[in-house]
């Protein structure tokens, strides 16, 4: 075991599968030197600044044989590619019968909490999770990030890993020797039996910290984080709500339709689940605006572990009657 | 490099099964067997068949909206192209694609697609590929007028310029963009213009002069392949036909604009070069050619028509790739 950060990891798990195959080449706008000095400028590229052309050479190239990591940098970025995302990447294996399997990893930060404003702090993933034929990883510590990262790249099919911002410098106990974690399973950071939190990317590391708290009150909570958006590990979350009878969900993105939504909707619609339920569900997210930029309107606007235990405290006492 | 009459012949006959196929695609959409959307390719053959004569079995291209050409020229199979027409479980794309989605990577034909620009990136990266492998594969990229007023082909052709990428962007300028003209699009004349902000050749053919289209586009063909990076070729052209074969479909082109590029029809000219100035195609030997022709597209029909609907259930398959 060695301690590493969160940004560490990525480019150990690159820089692995890289050298075990090479099929596989990383295009930016701005590549990590760490990669081009072992791997040289054909197989890490810096591109010019033309997301939409990066990731639609992604699908030529991964239908020609390679298996390309794109490096969006901020999800900010991923917009001006949407055509290739959402009308492309999304649907060509589909839309061609199969014929062909296009095996890309695109990179891309999110999160808040950078005082960056509203264009460089957000978390669109469930945007992502509106279409069909895309993988969706959300890691949330060193252990997960590589270990996810690196069977992304394994993967046959487009993945998108979301890398927190935030968590970037975040340091983690990492396996010296190679492993993976499979896509779509969820990981219990914390057993509980009275409350389930889950909670996705940074949020996970606030839960914990709520959790703790809670104990001291006499309350016990679970934490589950997701890991993957898609496909989402609907028996780990059922399980955990099914014990605990209480479910609320931390997520950095706003509430509309997000991933809490999603993953709300996934536990209330099983029937063994909702009727386990003691207490209405809860989400403690980002308040709907776009993000602003100094520390006082920022901090006020994302949720941390405060709003966890609060929301904790009152589901406590919100217990239906029995 | 002068144009054999055998193969001279072999031009004219692949340009004759793209018409006929497309008459009956045409004929098969308004009678209700074919569903959604054809955009017929009539008149503007010589550019499809000139450019494929000129690349190897191993080079790749792209297409658009305006596909079936691309596909033929190429070599795909017209038994599964009608099938997938057809909506049938034969098709190439198992009918989950249709007339504006075929594509046959194995013929290094990258698919067609239905957002105007939405390849162009796409055959980039595989020109990319090429380059990375170095074994001399060459990609042409096939695109309208209208898609040379887009972010990505600009996106595109600068990134292959730069890195001098094995591709040729052939753009077929039938002068209309659906219903706009390109003059009321474009503040020039010509789109290979365009190739002086990228330092490339930009080369403007007469692309209803089959010989001239081959030409030219064996030409960029060898630049590319000894790494001296891409051209954009210009074909002028015209689609005899309404932008799609929907019955409503409007036209706003000037009904002299359109019998007057009916008469360079590009069939007829390299016919009645053959016959009259090479003497090396008789009214008969074409009446036979055209019957096979007929009969090819009967077939491929029959083989269409008999073919199953995909089970409802194959709609969950193919999402993703294993």
């Amino acid at each position: 075991m060695r301690i590493i950060t969160y940004e560490d990891a990525i480019l150990e798990a690159i820089a692995e599968e890289m050298r075990n195959d090479a099929r596989i080449f990383h295009l930016s706008t701005d590549a990590p030197q760490p990669l081009v000095k072992e791997f040289g400028t054909a197989r890490v590229r810096s591109a010019p600044i033309a997301e939409s052309a990066l990731t639609g050479m992604a699908i030529g190239a991964a239908g020609s044989g390679y298996r390309p990591i794109i490096d969006w940098r901020s999800v900010t970025f991923s917009f001006v590619a949407m055509d290739q995302v959402v009308n492309q990447v999304s649907k060509i294996h589909y839309m061609y019968g199969g014929q062909k399997s296009f095996p890309i990893v695109f990179r891309t930060k999110v999160g808040g909490g950078t005082r960056r404003a509203a264009q460089h702090s957000q978390s669109p993933y469930s945007m992502f999770m509106n279409l069909a034929g895309l993988k969706l990883l959300l890691p949330s510590t060193p252990y997960d990030v590589k270990g996810l990262l690196k069977t992304a790249i394994r993967d046959n099919n487009p993945v998108i890993v979301f890398e927190s911002e935030r968590l970037a410098n975040y340091r983690g106990n990492v396996p010296d020797k190679d492993y993976c974690i499979p896509i779509g399973d969820a990981d219990i950071k914390r057993p509980g039996s009275d409350v389930t939190i889950v909670a996705l990317a940074w949020l996970v590391h606030e839960a914990l910290e709520a959790a703790t708290e809670l104990a001291e009150l006499g309350i016990s909570a679970e934490v589950i984080d997701p890991r993957s958006l898609a496909p989402m590990d609907k028996k780990t979350l059922c399980q955990s709500v099914q014990k605990t009878g209480r479910l609320v969900v931390a997520d950095e993105a706003g509430p509309t339709a997000g991933a809490s939504a999603e993953i709300i909707s996934i536990v209330t619609e099983d029937g063994p689940t909702f009727r386990t339920l003691k207490c209405p569900v809860r989400r403690v997210c980002a308040l709907p605006v776009p993000v602003p930029y100094s520390p006082s309107l920022e901090d006020h606007v994302f949720p941390d572990k405060t709003q966890i235990i609060d929301a904790v405290i009152e589901m406590m006492g919100d217990t239906y009657p029995t | 490099m002068p144009v054999s009459p055998a193969e001279q012949r072999n031009m004219l006959r692949m340009m004759q099964i793209i018409r006929r196929f497309e008459e009956r695609a045409s004929q098969d959409f308004l009678a209700g067997k074919i569903y959604g959307v054809v955009h017929c390719y009539i008149g503007e053959e010589a550019v499809a068949v000139g450019v494929c004569s000129a690349l190897r079995e191993n080079d790749q291209i792209i297409s658009t909206h305006r596909g079936h050409g691309h596909c033929i020229a190429k070599g795909a199979d017209i038994n599964r192209m009608m099938a997938e027409l057809y909506g049938r479980e034969t098709g190439y794309c198992k009918g989950k694609g249709g007339s504006m989605h075929i594509a046959d990577f194995d013929i290094g034909m990258l698919g067609a697609n239905g957002i105007v620009a939405g390849g162009i990136p796409i055959i980039t990266g595989a020109a990319f590929a090429a380059q990375l492998t170095g074994a001399g594969g060459v990609a042409v990229c096939f695109f309208g007028d209208g898609a040379s007023n887009a972010g990505s082909f600009h996106e595109s052709i600068n990134i292959a310029a730069n890195w001098k990428l094995p591709i040729i962007y052939v753009c077929e300028n039938n002068l209309w963009a659906v219903n706009t003209p390109a003059s009321a699009s474009m503040p020039i004349e010509d789109v290979a213009t365009r190739a002086v902000a990228y330092g490339i050749p930009g080369i403007v053919v007469d692309g209803n002069d089959v010989l001239a289209v081959r030409q030219t586009a064996a030409h960029a063909v060898e630049r590319a392949r000894d790494g001296r990076g891409p051209s954009l070729i210009e074909c002028k052209t015209y689609r005899h036909r309404s932008h799609t074969e929907r019955a409503t479909q409007a036209d706003s082109r000037p009904p002299d604009e359109v019998s007057g590029w009916m008469e360079k029809d590009p069939i007829e000219r390299l016919k009645e070069t053959l016959k009259t100035q090479q003497g090396q195609l008789t009214n008969d030997e074409w009446e036979s050619i055209d019957q096979e022709i007929i009969k090819l597209i009967d077939n491929a029909v029959t083989f269409a028509d008999a073919s199953p609907f995909p089970p409802a259930e194959a709609a969950l398959e193919d999402v993703f790739a294993d």
